[in-house]
């Protein structure tokens, strides 16, 4: 199934940030920079109504606040900077994993019955990515999604993450700090300054 | 069968026996004295007030006593509950909650109790309406108290957790489910253990005293079961209620986890 919505932010206050517009087509990738504390993760959380915020947010014709908030969410996939696990087994966390993706992330099927308490933080981080993919959302917030991968595999999963994202068409937002990365991705690529967004030009 | 008659030289000499322990533990520096010693006292001021109160609520056998009597008892105890709280819910919703849950069980399943299973004329007579509520709302307060207090706790330690089960579309009954059901079973835990080792590794303290009063083991009992069962109800139906309550506040009506809404620890 090919998601075919755009996200609108209009003008979205949250935080430091105020008036923030933004439209994002089906299938591009934004990357959003800033230092640290500049309130890129707050902007993420509100697109996906998780802190109270100003301004509307709309995918497609579906407005934000005429969804129930987890049925938003369930749309509108935030995946954080750390991933949390509840249960023991990491298949009690997944939908349903396709095995393509789990091979383009370097695992098994067998992955599914690892213990959480056994994952490295690098292991955490794909798996999160793929807890998300499974539940098929129509957009996606990515907060720093290689962070705690080293190159190789970086540039694995951004491959993986591109295919993904250009043939579902989901809009995405995703915060990077590596100039490389931002090239290698981004559509456009916009930088927190003070209270707004400003474009900063790609190289592509 | 009539009981023995305790005098107060009596209960004198039980207490001369209680200043004996503190001015061990004092000669043995081990700091304990004095606390011993108010509390020994307060129990005999508390209970000497409590015994006239009675009297007079006894002699008078009038409704509004009763009723009154009742709602003195459950605002101290929606006020315990309240201090127990390490994190309490803030803006009155920690008193209100577990007061709310308190009155709903316990006022129920007591009234109830009166009026069709013991059956005493009047049904609010205070010599079964008083003790039976005082025992119900003592054991429920503890449950309120012990599941509110592992439930807003929890939700602090786990937020992280919580909020990236709502990132993941989850709704709030859901990303909050472990933590209401461990809530849940730290309120219920207590009373499904009394009930567990009831009359094998203890003699509950109201059978005992029936019996010391002369009443035939096998009423006393009969008034034990009965009472136990009333409590469990009690505490389990004002445990259900404030977590089933306290966890909605704990989100708004986005389903955002919303801490602000926590008090501070304090200590």
């Amino acid at each position: 199934m090919t998601a075919t919505d755009a996200l609108h932010l209009e003008r979205l206050t949250v935080g430091e940030l105020a008036g923030v517009s933004l439209t994002l087509a089906p299938g591009e990738i934004h990357c959003l920079s800033g230092s640290s504390g500049s309130g890129k993760s707050r902007l993420l959380r509100a697109v996906a109504d998780l802190e109270p915020h100003g301004g509307e947010v709309w995918l497609g014709d579906i407005d934000q606040a005429s969804l129930p908030a987890h049925a938003w969410r369930a749309q509108v996939m935030l995946v954080p900077a750390e991933s949390h696990w509840w249960a023991d087994r990491v298949g009690e966390h997944m939908a349903k994993a396709a095995p393509a993706d789990l091979e383009a992330l370097g695992f098994t099927a067998e992955v599914l019955e690892w213990q959480v308490a056994r994952l490295s933080s690098g292991e955490k981080q794909r798996l999160a990515l793929l807890r998300a993919i499974s539940r098929a959302p129509s957009a996606l917030l990515l907060d720093e999604p290689t962070a705690n991968l080293d190159e190789v595999t970086t540039r694995r999963v951004e491959a993986w993450l591109m295919a993904r994202i250009r043939e579902r068409g989901w809009p995405v937002i995703w915060v990077a700090h590596d100039p490389g990365q931002i090239q290698r991705v981004a559509d456009r690529h916009w930088r927190i300054d003070g209270t707004k967004l400003v474009e900063v030009a790609t190289w592509a | 069968m009539g009981v023995i008659e305790l005098a107060w030289w009596q209960l004198a000499l039980a207490a001369l026996m209680v200043v004996a322990l503190a001015a061990c533990t004092a000669v043995a520096r081990l700091g304990m004295g004095r606390s011993l010693l108010v509390a020994a006292a307060r129990t005999v001021i508390q209970l000497a007030l409590v015994g006239l109160v009675l009297e007079a609520l006894f002699a008078a056998e009038r409704l509004v006593w009763v009723a009154l009597m009742a709602l003195g008892m459950l605002l101290i105890a929606g006020r315990e509950v309240m201090a127990r709280q390490r994190r309490r819910l803030l803006g009155g919703w920690a008193f209100g909650i577990g007061t709310l849950a308190m009155f709903l069980s316990s006022f129920t399943v007591t009234v109830l109790t009166l009026t069709v299973i013991i059956g005493p004329e009047p049904w609010f007579r205070p010599q079964y309406a008083i003790p039976l509520l005082g025992m119900m709302l003592g054991n429920t307060m503890t449950g309120v108290a012990l599941a509110l207090d592992r439930l807003t706790d929890t939700a602090w330690r786990q937020q992280a957790v919580i909020e990236n089960r709502l990132m993941l579309g989850q709704r709030w009954q859901e990303a909050v489910g472990d933590i209401r059901r461990e809530a849940m079973r730290s309120g219920l835990m207590p009373m499904i253990n009394a009930m567990a080792a009831a009359g094998v590794v203890s003699l509950p303290g109201m059978m005992t005293g029936q019996i010391l009063a002369g009443s035939p083991p096998a009423l006393a009992v009969k008034y034990q079961i009965l009472v136990m069962f009333t409590i469990t109800l009690g505490t389990g139906f004002g445990t259900l209620a404030a977590v089933a309550a306290g966890s909605r506040r704990l989100f708004d009506g986005r389903e955002r986890l919303r801490l602000d809404r926590l008090a501070a620890p304090r200590g």
